[in-house]
Order: C-alpha cells, then structure tokens, then sequence
C-alpha cells in the first residue's frame, strides 16, 4: 500500500490540507489502514476522485484513505445491463465498457472523473433527477467493508437502513468497496437536444417545469449576473438513429482534446483566467445568452452533452490561486422564484456575483441525508480571493437563512460553508439522531471523520 | 489532553486557517510570539513544561478572541522519543501545519573561570538537541508537502565563541549551523527555514546569577515583531534589531589574535 504524507485540495481548489494519504489496493489493506488509525489515535476519511467542491474527502492532519486504487469492473452483463465493479471505478471507465453495448449509466455527474464510491457517498443526481431519481436509486446491492472490520452486503432488501444511509452517508459509515448497478439500454450514441431562450428567472423555473415531463433530461443555465437571462438544454433519447453501431462507438463520443485541431485543450483554461472576473464574467455571460437567443434543435454525444465540467479540461484552475466555491440550494416549487430572485439580488447589489448558475428539477428520494425535494435547484460559482471572502461567507450565511426559511435543502459534496446549525435545521434533529445512532453502531470508535463531518456534525 | 480535534475552528475556503506549533511557549519571548501569531490569525498548538503558564496564556488568547485559537501540551523537550507521536497528535489536533517555531533554550552563567559539565550538557539538550528531534519529524512532513516555515530562535551568542559562555556558544553555534543545513536541504523543496539571531531581551534570564547587565536589549514584544516579519516577509537569517547586525558584523570580522584577549 503507498503511503504519503500530502498537501490534498479540494475541487475547487480554494482549500488544503495535510494528511497521511494511503492508497490501498485491497481490501485487507483498508483493513489494516483502520488498524493503524486506531493504533494512532487518527481518524480516517474515504477519498475517491477528489470531485467534491467542499471538505468532504479533506482531513487535516489525519489519514486520507485514497481509494481510486480499487478500480475493477468485475463482472458486465450486456443482456441485463447490471455491471458489478469495484467502488474506485470511475464513471469514464463506466461508460466506456458499457455504451459499445448499448448501455449507459442511469445518473452521470457533470464531469465523469468521479468514483462510483464518491457518487454513491454523496447520492449524485444528473439532468434527470426528476425522471430517474439519484445514482443510489439503481443500485441493486453494494458490500461495504465497516472500520470494525465486518463486511456486509446491502441492497433495499438486505440491510435496507444501512444502504439508505451508506449511500448519501458521505463516507462516514463504511467503505463501499463493490458496487452493482442497473444501466440505461440506450438505442443510439446521441441525444436530441433542444435549446431556447428563457429571458427571466421565473420563465427559467417555468420551462423546468413544464419542459420535464417532455424530455429525459433537462438543464437551464442562468446570468445570474443579468438577472434571468438564460438558456434552457433539454435532451431526449433517440430511437430513431439510422446508425446506432457507428454513434455508440467510443471514438465518437470522446471529447476532443484539441482546439481549432492544434491547440490542446489542457491550454484552454490559461485563456479564461482574464475573464474569471465581474467585467469578464458579464461579457462572457451576455455573448453566451445572445449566442442562445436562437431556439434550435441538434443532436448531440452523450458524452459532450453530460460530461460540460470535462469539455474545457482544468476549467477550475481558471479562477485563479484561491480557487472558486460551489453553492448549491434546493427549494420547494413554491418558494424558489421568490427566493432565488432575492438571493441573485442581494449578489448583485454586494458586488459578488456569480459567474455560473446552473438549475434543474428533482423530486425527493428516500435516502437518509438526501438533498433532493420536489422542486428546484439552484447551482452557483463564486471565485474566492483573499479579499472577498469575509463578504462572501457573511453573504453566505444569508442565503442558507434564505434557505431554510424557503424550506430549502443543500448538497453535501458542494456548499463549503454550511453550519452544523443550518444542517441540523434542514435534516431535522431526528434524522440526525438517526445518522449518528448507525454511526455509533457500524463506526463505534469514531474512526471515520473528515473535516465536513467536523463542520456538519460538529 | 486539552486539544481536541472538534474544539479548534477548522479552515473553510471563506475562513482559511494558518496552524503553528510553537515549543517554549511559556518563556518571555515564547509567549510573546504566542500572542502575536495568533493576532495574525493563527491556530496553535503550544508546548512547554509548565502547565500554569501555558494555561493563563492559553485562555488568554483564546478569550481575546472569542474561539479556540491555542491549545497547551506538556512536553520537555529532552523527552526525544515522546516526540514522533506528540507532533503526530498535534498536528491531527490541529488539522494540519504551515509553520514550525522552536524557541525553547535554556541558559547558564558560569563564572569566567568555571567549567560546569551538567550545565553545559543541559544547554545542549535543550537548545540544540531538542530541536533537532522536532525538526527531524517537521521537515520530511514540510519537504512532501512542499510549503510550510521552520523558525529557529537561536542567538547572537553562535556567531562567535567568546570568553563568558562556551557552553552556551557552543549550543548556539550547533544549532545555527543546524538551520543553516536544514535550510540548504529544504529550500529547493519550497520550505523556508529562518534562523532568528536576537540580541538581548529583557527577560527573566538576566535575573539568574552572574548574569550580565543588559545591553542594546529589546523587550519581547519587540523581539514577536521581529520574529513575525521575518516568517512574513520569509526571511532566511534574522537579527531582532538591525544595531546587532551591525555590532556581530564587526565581532564576527574581529581576528581572533585580538578576541583572544578582550573580556568580552
């Protein structure tokens, strides 16, 4: 097993910290790793691809278990479309061994470097929440090793109270350590996208709604620096591709990796910084709406249409030095417009605006720290310097009272800020009881910590 | 133990936490460093032998400022072997480390012709030795990370040997040279290793017997300035006030047919 002692960062790449990194490669070796932690007096914090905005695979001067070591798919079933891997396995390696047969994951995140362990930790969603719920949702069964060092198989059925709260558990409970999970049969490589424009928040919101039940996936981008500006991608399957074999074939679906066919990509991200700023951010963001303004229709890869955060690679580093944070809210139907409309407000009069906003529809589920309701989501990038961060965090602790008041959720693999007050409110004290009661059954000498769950349940 | 891991605020992307470990804390310039880097917002971990200093200075700071902002831990730094899992507890306790102070030192006046082999072994334990199990556990942690400031106080006292305190000069000049190496080695990795040189400070040092009177001295808090520039502005080699730059220069240039015979 490597072991290193290391600077890790998040996603964003606003924080660090120093910790113990193991990178096991079997499970015997998370056994040992707990061994060692229990010896020393160290917590331990499971760690996939490092995809999280926040401090959830982060633990300052503890152990980093790195778990992008156990990376095998074990066993693929092209007739039933259940593939059994191992929980390292990332959703690149996913699709490209089951879309040649016709098959895709059911619930993709935005890039596709993250870890099945990572997905399923913090319960992803796609840009079909509302249709096909969140990643937990098609996964038949999962073992997970726990630091006591007993090895459990759960599934709805089996262990049910364990695997809605593994999945979604963000880590603290035990190690996934294999995974299977239902794919999507798909009759083509492509999506037929439709794009228009939407020109305020409330149509945005409208169009979520109204558009959901008529496609398989749907996004809305927002200018949440011109207020409601905006542009609406939703997707649907296509069952009518002349030549499915040619479109499912992996070369057409990757990403290019060259510009104008010279310029590599990984280069791309230099070309951004200039307009990681208020000014640039408003140019950027008008030219986009006014490139929207046509309603169109194209098809579209998979890939290019999910995977948005891999098209520009490094894309995070354009913000510069001190990194960028994600905030993330959900909110009821009802109360989103008024809400959203306040908190854009209150980012533009402070001058912190952001320069992403990305919404979507879902629809609740029932794992134990779930995010999603039956409503909307509002995703936000904010670009961190070391001057506006005390104005940033006070703005921030704003909108989560915002939140709370609109009876809104958030998402633990984003916001970086929230308070263990604001997560006991929007989870309830008893869900949290009932967290920290398995807690205390399947971790009973604490070992599994990371800074999130200080912050969260601290 | 009194840090625990929940008890100290950790580091957002809003709210970025520098932590430091600061070893002699309870003496003069010790907690005057203490209060300062905590001004300066830092998290830390303080150690030293006596609890009820470490306690007033703890609640001290942390009352000053509303939160958690230092915790003690009892240590004696010829206790070498304790040290490996010490610094192992402390850095988990306080999430993680970006600076390293090592102001622990310990003194004795001999008279000018008294050779003291206890004291002599005692100055070397603590000031040279002991640093050097600290450093031995920092610096691979600051080189695989590659950041992070190591500061030295070492003193004046090593640029030369002069009549009064071999002793003492010798620990000084071992552990300099020490800062200087440790400095050579890890610069190439981005870690700066700062030895601070400070000339008198009025501390209680200068209360012991056959002390000397003081001279050019500074007081503490003047002595945490000069220690805070210098990690700030990420100095390599520091002298608390820039008269002794001047007067070591000349000492360190006299021949030694001349020091020889001075009574200095």
């Amino acid at each position: 097993m490597k072991k290193t002692i290391t600077t890790l960062e998040n996603f964003g790449h606003s924080l660090c910290a120093l910790s113990y990194c193991f990178r096991p490669e079997t499970p015997v070796e998370i056994c040992e790793t707990f061994r060692f932690a229990r010896e020393n007096d160290l917590t331990v914090t499971l760690r996939g691809a490092g995809r999280s905005y926040n401090d959830a695979a982060l633990n300052g001067g503890g152990i980093v278990l790195d778990l992008t070591g156990l990376n095998r798919i074990l066993e693929w079933d092209p007739g039933s479309g259940v593939v059994r891997c191992e929980a390292g396995v990332t959703l690149d390696q996913l699709w490209h061994k089951v879309l040649p047969d016709g098959w895709w994951p059911p619930v993709v995140s935005g890039t596709m470097h993250t870890t099945l362990g990572g997905c399923l930790g913090a319960n992803i969603h796609g840009k079909n929440n509302f249709r096909m719920g969140t990643i937990g949702e098609h996964v038949t069964e999962f073992t997970a090793l726990l630091p006591t060092g007993e090895e459990l198989t759960c599934s709805p059925e089996t262990n049910p109270d364990l695997f809605y709260s593994i999945i979604s558990g963000l880590g603290l409970l035990g190690v996934i350590t294999t995974v299977s999970l239902k794919m999507k049969k798909i009759e083509s490589g492509l999506l037929e996208v439709h794009a228009w424009p939407t020109r305020t928040l409330e149509e945005q919101l409208r169009s979520l709604e109204e558009g959901a039940p008529n496609y398989d996936y749907i996004v809305g981008w927002l200018d949440t620096i011109a207020i409601g500006h905006g542009q609406i991608h939703a997707a649907n399957y296509v069952h009518d591709d002349p030549a499915p074999h040619k479109t499912m074939q992996l070369d057409y679906q990757s990403l290019p990796d060259r510009m104008f066919g010279v310029m590599p990509k990984s280069m791309l991200h230099y070309l951004m910084t200039p307009f990681m700023n208020n000014i640039g951010a408003r140019g950027i963001n008008t030219a986009k709406y006014v490139a929207s303004l046509r309603k169109h229709v194209f098809r579209q890869s998979h890939a290019a249409f999910h995977f948005l955060l891999d098209y520009v690679p490094l894309w995070e580093l354009s913000y510069g030095r001190t990194g960028l944070i994600q905030y993330q809210s959900f909110l009821p139907k009802e109360t989103a417009l008024q809400a959203w409309t306040e908190m854009l407000a209150t980012a533009k009069e402070r001058g912190l605006p952001s320069y992403l906003g990305v919404t979507k529809r879902h629809r609740p589920d029932k794992f134990l720290l779930s995010h999603a309701l039956d409503g909307f989501s509002l995703a936000l990038d904010f670009k961190v310097t070391d001057r506006n961060r005390a104005r940033l965090s006070e703005m921030l602790q704003e909108f989560d009272q915002l939140v709370l008041d609109a009876g809104g959720r958030f998402y633990f693999a984003k916001n970086s800020e929230t308070s263990s007050e604001t997560t006991r409110a929007f989870l309830g004290e008893e869900t949290v009881e009932k967290f920290m009661k398995l807690k205390q059954r399947v971790d009973p000498d604490g070992l599994l910590e990371s800074d999130l769950y200080r912050r969260i349940f601290g | 133990m009194p840090g625990t891991q929940t008890m100290i605020p950790r580091a957002t992307p809003l709210t970025p936490r520098k932590k430091a470990i600061l070893i002699g804390a309870a003496g003069g310039i010790g907690a005057q460093v203490a209060r300062r880097l905590a001004q300066e917002g830092y998290v830390l971990g303080l150690l030293d032998r006596s609890e009820n200093v470490l306690k007033t200075l703890c609640d001290e700071i942390n009352q000053t400022y509303g939160e958690t902002r230092a915790v003690f831990y009892l240590h004696d730094v010829t206790a070498y072997d304790r040290v490996p899992d010490l610094f192992r507890k402390i850095v988990a306790d306080l999430g993680g480390l970006n600076l390293f102070v090592y102001v622990a030192g310990a003194i004795y006046f001999p008279s000018i012709d008294e050779f003291n082999f206890a004291e002599d072994y005692k100055m070397v334990e603590v000031n040279l030795l002991g640093a050097m199990a600290w450093m031995s556990e920092v610096a691979p942690v600051f080189q695989s990370m590659r950041g992070g400031q190591i500061v030295g106080v070492s003193s004046v006292a090593g640029d030369r040997g002069r009549i009064g305190n071999p002793g003492y000069n010798a620990s000084k000049a071992g552990f300099t040279c020490y800062l200087e190496s440790l400095r050579n080695r890890l610069t190439r990795h981005g870690v700066n290793v700062i030895t601070i040189k400070p000339g008198q400070v009025k501390t209680n040092v200068f209360n012991l017997p056959n002390a000397p009177k003081p001279v050019l001295a500074v007081t503490p808090e003047q002595a945490a300035d000069g220690i805070w520039n210098a990690i700030e502005k990420r100095k390599q080699v520091a002298y608390i006030s820039g008269l002794w730059r001047w007067v070591m220069l000349a000492i360190t240039h006299t021949p030694s047919l001349i020091f020889r015979r001075l009574n200095f």
